[in-house]
């Protein structure tokens, strides 16, 4: 229930704020009726002011708004021209909405008037062509009636002649029609007042709501928080003073002085912080209420809601966020029925994320719904004119998804309450740019998009380590901080090794590349910055870990980030710069960029698989454990290959083997099934020839259509265990190396034997080779790719 | 003779043996110069950054940018510009006062007068003692985008 007041309270500040501006656009709009933006504008005041109604469920102030953006869309559209005629009536309906909105406040509900004269009017206007405009005379007695001169008060006369003054307009015939602009504009505001006066037994003053809040301008809070850093070193510096001066007075007086300094600074801090959760809380009534009228079931989740932003970034990302959320459940997640043919859940998810990453905060809108289809994007785009068919033909479906980012653009087959009127993600869009941030949209056509919002985080308080190198100080933001080292040169534990060069530490087993902070900022040589015992900060950037080499560590707190000079802008590494405790500066390090600058993230991230262990926690193709089929080869060597990919075991009779066209094959179920001898193949003697046993195991790859067999010597154990990988490829078939329970094994790479041994069975692929492959290739999607040909010819 | 009107205010500081004037229109406030952090990988121009009641404001230190030796000694004083990205501060040796020029002493740069100092310079004031160089703040400033963007 307090959360339903709070919405509607939000509601009616923000429509009556929306209303004004309205008003003001309407009075410029009659002066310069083809200024598009301005009809774009009042379109989306009151689109939104519609799109809250039907979350609130006030249907009567919902119709009224819907049949004015009817009206508005055409006119935006150009398919009407704005007159005074439909000036007047939407100022009318400004005004209905806003007795309404007076209504909602006392009662809680939006009136018993339906306004039915005013939707009537506004319907009739909307069915115009532009020809006939001109001849209207409406009956309906408010506001549409075509002002005729002498019906005018003369107080609007008397009003609008200082105001045909003040613009300097001199001419008499301009005065004259000064005065009527001004007074048809005026008239209808005032006689639906009345009317609502009337009927609801007098609303004064509207937005009462209004009145325990102010809006500051956010300039003026920026300039009360610098005032109060002035305030917290002016403060620093009388402390110090009076500390040597052992006046009593003086020491009490400025103890007060510094707890009141240290509450004014959290206190305008404050005023600007905000959790993301203020938005987000109303997000899932919006949602629950959305998924209702369009019955689907939808299942909300959050995570980082505590999250602070700054005031004017929350503001900035309510819309967008709302519109994002409203699309990802109007045309994302799909209908139960749908999503149990599909195979999912009938309960369609979708989960907020927000965090900070690198200074800046990130926030995530992913649903598990249906996508976003390239192709109909692009039809839709080519249908609305946004684009011909020819570049259309051009675009990858990939990039096809950015389309919706286009004005105008909207997938939806029927304009709905909801979406679809093309109002949707280049607002959104715009917004978002607005305050510096990025838009960026994933989507896997089936299995769901994400929209990933990227915002500065300008005023936003971190907390940072600083830490120092050559005499600057600089601070590390802590999202990207793992922990803190210390490397002495004796101690053989922890010593630096060199790889040609390079400056590597082993940590807990794994190899962690050194950066020297010094000499990626140019401040000290190599040399230097690896002379004696070294600090060392563990950082993360993106997947990767590394060791910033500092000269020392000094403490950790919180920060305000503050932007740097585009002057300065230029240089990667630094994500601003902030004022310390003393009133210096410190720049903010960037670890991202920094992590670029020193080619520790870098191009290929599949390239060498010995990474794969140091980064095992991350790295998502390492997945933790594996499961493996261990045999031994003839010569005693243990081998292995992924479980995973393994259609099935066989045990043959040696008899049974056959030689076709210098091919081991056997007759498997109806087919000839060539046969690999991995003793062979890995370099020791044939098995048919060598083994004595009257059968021979046999590992069967691929399906009904083609299989093949690797024929192996003796199977030994199947195991689920985390790899340690000692090397990357050391012979032909061979993907690498690794320690399986105790010993060292050769993990088999069974897609470059396969193209080894029995070429003809790869040979529509011959492009395809395992090294293009992360990791170990899957053996299943390597034969996936090769049997359709196969089983076609 | 000229009206009242056609005179300008300029303030005027010393660099090295040099009289240079900015527009007191430019001038956000002169102060001594507080502590610089220093930014490192930024141009040679740029001293660092300060703290002015709690903004961020590059430094940029003049005798660098007109190729003029460098002394690594703090600078004493700077002059506070204001420009379309914040204030920027400009590192001097020495504040003089502020002058009212009548338009009719100004002059074009001399066509002999090259490099960079020519770069910065909108133009000369002929005082009765000494000449006034008038300080082109935006092409003073606009150079540093320039070497950010090379470097």
């Amino acid at each position: 229930m307090i959360e339903l007041d709070e919405l509607v309270h939000d509601f009616l500040i923000e429509s009556c704020e929306n209303l004004d501006r309205i008003d003001r656009d309407l009075v410029v709009l009659e002066k310069t009726p083809d200024d598009l933006s301005i009809v774009a504008g009042v379109f989306r005041s009151i689109h939104s002011i519609k799109g809250a109604c039907g979350f609130l469920g006030f249907t009567r102030l919902e119709s009224v708004s819907h049949v004015g953006e009817n009206l508005l869309s055409k006119l935006r559209t150009g398919e009407l021209s704005v007159t005074e005629e439909i000036t007047s009536s939407l100022l009318s309906l400004v005004d209905a909405v806003r007795s309404m909105l007076g209504d909602i406040e006392k009662t809680g509900k939006d009136g018993n008037n339906e306004y039915s004269e005013l939707v009537a009017e506004l319907s009739r206007l909307q069915a115009l062509e532009n020809s006939h405009q001109a001849q209207v005379l409406s009956e309906s007695p408010a506001p549409s009636d075509t002002p005729s001169i002498e019906s005018l008060a003369s107080e609007p006369i008397v009003d609008a002649n200082p105001v045909s003054n003040a613009t300097s307009v001199p001419v008499v015939p301009a005065i004259a029609t000064a005065v009527v602009e001004i007074a048809k504009t005026e008239s209808p505001v005032e006689s639906p007042k009345a009317v609502a006066a009337s009927t609801s037994g007098g609303e004064a003053k509207s937005p009462s709501a209004a009145d325990n809040n102010i809006r500051v301008d956010v300039g003026l809070l920026d300039k009360l928080m610098n005032l109060v850093g002035e305030l917290v070193l002016a403060r620093n510096q009388i402390l110090q003073v009076s500390a040597t001066l052992e006046n009593p007075t003086l020491i009490a007086t400025t103890q007060r002085l510094n707890l009141i300094t240290t509450e004014l600074q959290e206190g305008v801090m404050k005023t600007r912080m905000q959790p993301i959760g203020n938005i987000w809380s109303k997000l899932p009534r919006v949602v629950r209420d959305l998924a209702l009228s369009c019955s689907k079931q939808v299942r909300v989740e959050m995570e980082g809601a505590e999250t602070e932003l700054d005031k004017t970034i929350i503001e900035a990302i309510k819309d967008p966020l709302t519109h994002i959320v409203r699309n990802s459940v109007d045309h994302g997640i799909e209908s139960p029925e749908v999503r149990v043919a599909r195979g999912k859940t009938a309960e369609g998810r979708l989960s907020l994320r927000a965090y900070h990453e690198s200074g800046q905060v990130i926030l995530e809108i992913n649903d598990d719904g249906n996508g976003i289809d390239g192709k109909r994007v692009k039809a839709k785009a080519v249908e609305r004119g946004l684009l011909t068919q020819e570049q259309a033909d051009k675009l990858p479906d990939r990039e096809a998804i950015y389309l919706i980012f286009l004005p105008g653009f909207s997938t939806a087959e029927k304009i709905t309450n909801v979406s679809g009127r093309g109002v949707g993600m280049d607002v959104v869009k715009t917004n978002i740019e607005r305050i510096g941030g990025l838009v960026d949209i994933q989507s896997n056509l089936g299995f769901g998009s994400t929209i990933r919002i990227r915002i500065p985080l300008t005023l936003a308080i971190i907390p940072a380590l600083m830490v120092s190198c050559e005499g600057n100080r600089f601070a590390i933001p802590q999202v990207s901080l793992l922990e803190l080292l210390r490397v002495e040169p004796e101690d053989s534990s922890t010593k630096i090794e060199w790889v040609n060069g390079t400056p590597v530490i082993r940590l807990r087993g794994s190899l962690l590349p050194l950066v020297s902070l010094g000499q990626e900022l140019k401040l000290c040589s190599q040399e230097k910055a690896f002379q004696s015992g070294i600090n060392v900060v563990v950082l993360q950037a993106d997947d990767r870990q590394f060791g910033l080499v500092i000269d020392e560590i000094q403490d950790t707190g919180e920060i305000v980030v503050k932007p740097l000079s585009k002057r300065l802008k230029a240089i990667p590494v630094y994500a601003g710069a902030t004022i310390l405790g003393d009133g210096q500066v410190a720049l903010i390090l960037d670890v991202m960029q920094l992590a670029q600058r020193a080619n520790i993230v870098s191009e290929s991230r599949n390239a060498n698989t010995s990474d794969v262990d140091a980064a095992s926690d991350v790295d998502t193709h390492s997945a933790k454990t594996q499961s493996l089929l261990v045999f031994e080869s003839s010569d005693g060597q243990a081998c292995a290959v992924q479980l995973s990919s393994l259609t099935r075991l066989e045990e043959v009779e040696r008899a049974n083997l056959e030689t076709s066209g210098g091919q081991t094959v056997i007759q498997y179920r109806d087919q000839i099934m060539p046969l690999i001898d991995m003793s062979m193949a890995l370099g020791g003697c044939s098995i048919v020839s060598s083994g004595d046993a009257p059968t021979t195991q046999v590992l069967v790859y691929g399906s009904e259509g083609k299989a093949i067999g690797l024929m192996v010597h003796r199977i030994s154990d199947i195991v689920h265990e985390e790899l340690k990988i000692i090397s990357s490829s050391t012979r032909p078939g061979i993907a690498y190396t690794a320690v399986v329970q105790g010993r060292v094994t050769e993990i088999i790479d069974v897609c470059q034997l396969i193209q080894n041994y029995a070429p003809e069975f790869s040979d529509n692929a011959c492009s395809l080779t395992a090294r293009d492959l992360p990791f170990v290739p899957d053996v299943k999607d390597y034969l996936e790719q090769l049997l359709p040909t196969e089983t076609a010819q | 003779m000229n009206s009242p009107a056609k005179k300008k205010q300029y303030c005027t500081f010393q660099l090295g043996n040099l009289d240079f004037g900015v527009e007191v229109l430019n001038v956000q406030e002169v102060m001594l110069q507080p502590t610089i952090t220093a930014v490192p990988l930024a141009p040679q121009v740029v001293r660092g950054l300060m703290n002015l009641r709690g903004q961020i404001v590059p430094s940029i230190d003049l005798r660098e940018r007109l190729g003029l030796p460098t002394s690594t000694e703090r600078l004493p004083m700077c002059v506070v510009l204001t420009s379309d990205d914040g204030p920027v501060s400009l590192l001097v040796d020495q504040i003089g006062d502020v002058v009212e020029i009548g338009e009719e002493a100004f002059e074009p740069t001399p066509a002999t007068v090259q490099g960079e100092t020519r770069k910065i310079v909108a133009g000369v004031y002929k005082l009765e003692n000494r000449l006034l160089l008038v300080l082109d703040v935006d092409r003073a400033l606009t150079f540093e985008l320039e070497v950010c963007g090379a470097a």
